[in-house]
């Protein structure tokens, strides 16, 4: 028998959101019909629902960000949480307190929920093991590793685009090996059952064995996006490049950048998303990032929504347990 | 539910709910309300609704409201399977709502229906109609047009439950949870 999935109940409820490896197709599918009704939130005159009031969502943000941080925030704000974000690195770890202290400090605040971004790949994996039972975890990017709402924002931008993922051509291009969005993307697109998923890159920026991503490998652009119905750009992480990786950004933009030009090959109604934030001429330029095909800005509206989605499912499980431990 | 009986068949339920529109009527006419708006609650509620719609001949589209995000047992048993979006094709401030649901009992739907439809705008005023009225009331709401009542000997039974099924054809049901052992 496999381990009992740390993220599920025992029923197989979402109890945690730490990555999309290891849950099922009708789970993601569950969150994508969620996030469908959380999207009107945003086209009411108060842009709130009472579900999460009183409860606390503490952001804790080990990694600088601004999107995910504020989508974050919005979310649970818009579920009528209280929400605090902590700038962790500008606090007390950095006086020397350790992250388990931290924790049990917030816990002690009778926080619910704890959204976390890390550098180090599976920090919210180890938060989820030593939360306090009743509190969930939500993963908001782990160093190389997992960034699931992401991955579901991305979904849920296609579906809503495309319908059926199973016609589908998605093609990712660019720095797959840094890139725990691509990841989440492709796990996601594999549980959901994608036609074709390609991966776009130069030989540096591929894990060792790319095929075991469970997608085709391409090392020309053009090619690489021929009949796509889906272009995803990914950000070229600077950040987490040692050596020389690449030449220069401008050469990257020579060969991999997004143009119109290149697009040419791809179906006439292909998408192209990004999940930001764009280097403009780096990964694409100005006319393919605001044209007409672009679904960039839609993608940030649409991450609201699933955040609100994913954080409703986990604090209704507890909902739940909490209810049924008081029943025993 | 298991051991369901049905209680109204479809003829018997479009007679009632073409009753319901002249009452409907009747009452708009009385306040003098012209061009409100239909707003029908998922899931039963909207299938009344549609017909309701179609009996006034109303101009603007029907709404429909999902109150799963304003249930009140979220805290108990976390979000309903069940959740589609809501959507009220106009804007709700100042205009004349009719709202519509299949089932009245405990009087909850109509609470967390009426803080969504206030997360929208502000209603003129708000007029509710009801397939099937029965006892229970555990919040002070009522219906202001009423197609049918349960029997009282039937009422008397909290446990039995009373649900539409549908759209093609309706029919009302009555039956018992089961029980979780």
């Amino acid at each position: 028998m496999p381990p009992p999935n740390i993220q599920l109940d025992d029923q197989g409820h979402l109890k945690h959101f730490l990555t999309l490896e290891g849950l099922s197709r009708e789970l993601l599918i569950k969150i994508l019909d969620k996030t469908e009704g959380f999207l009107g939130v945003a086209r009411q005159a108060v842009k709130k629902v009472p579900l999460c009031r009183g409860k606390t969502v503490a952001n804790l943000f080990f990694e600088t960000s601004t999107r995910t941080r504020t989508t974050f925030e919005l979310a649970a704000k818009r579920l009528s949480a209280d929400v605090l974000t902590l700038n962790i690195a500008a606090s007390s770890t950095s006086k020397g307190e350790t992250l388990l202290d931290t924790l049990r400090n917030l816990e002690a605040m009778h926080v619910d929920m704890f959204v976390v971004r890390h550098a180090e790949s599976g920090a919210a994996h180890f938060i989820a093991q030593h939360v306090a039972p009743g509190v969930s975890v939500i993963n908001a990017g782990d160093g190389r590793h997992s960034h699931p709402t992401q991955g579901m924002l991305d979904m849920f931008t296609i579906r809503r685009h495309k319908g059926d993922f199973g016609r589908l051509t998605v093609a990712i291009v660019g720095d797959i090996l840094h890139s725990r969005v691509a990841r989440s993307q492709l796990a996601a697109l594999r549980t959901l059952g994608a036609g074709e998923v390609r991966i776009i890159a130069p030989r540096t920026l591929l894990p060792a064995e790319p095929e075991s991503l469970g997608a085709r490998v391409y090392h020309d652009l053009r090619e690489g996006v021929r009949d796509a119905d889906v272009v995803i750009m990914l950000r070229l992480q600077r950040e987490r490049m040692r050596g020389a990786m690449l030449p220069s950004e401008h050469e990257y933009f020579q060969l991999f950048g997004l143009t119109e030009e290149r697009l040419a090959t791809a179906k006439p109604d292909a998408i192209v998303m990004h999940p930001g934030p764009i280097n403009r001429g780096v990964e694409m330029d100005s006319q393919v990032a605001d044209g007409p095909r672009s679904v960039i800005l839609e993608q940030v509206s649409n991450g609201i929504a699933v955040r609100m989605a994913v954080m409703a499912l986990c604090i209704g499980t507890q909902n739940r347990l909490s209810q049924a431990k008081a029943h025993d | 539910m298991t051991d369901t009986e049905v209680y109204a068949d479809a003829a018997t339920l479009e007679a009632v709910i073409a009753r319901m529109g002249g009452a409907l009527m009747d009452k708009l006419t009385q306040r003098g309300i012209i061009d409100p708006i239909m707003v029908g609650i998922h899931t039963g509620g909207v299938w009344v609704a549609e017909r309701l719609h179609r009996i006034l001949m109303l101009d603007e589209p029907l709404g429909v409201l999902d109150i799963s995000f304003y249930r009140d047992d979220f805290s108990r048993i976390g979000l309903h399977p069940q959740v589609r979006p809501s959507h009220l094709p106009v804007e709700v401030d100042d205009r004349h709502i009719i709202l519509v649901d299949d089932v009245l009992q405990t009087g909850r739907t109509i609470r967390a229906a009426l803080n969504c439809l206030f997360d929208y705008g502000r209603p003129a005023s708000v007029l509710l109609a009801v397939l099937v009225r029965r006892g229970w009331r555990e919040l002070p709401i009522a219906a202001d047009v009423t197609g049918l009542d349960l029997k009282q000997e039937l009422d008397r039974d909290g446990n039995l439950q009373v649900k539409l099924t549908g759209p093609e054809p309706l029919a009302l049901v009555l039956g018992r949870r089961v029980q979780t052992p």
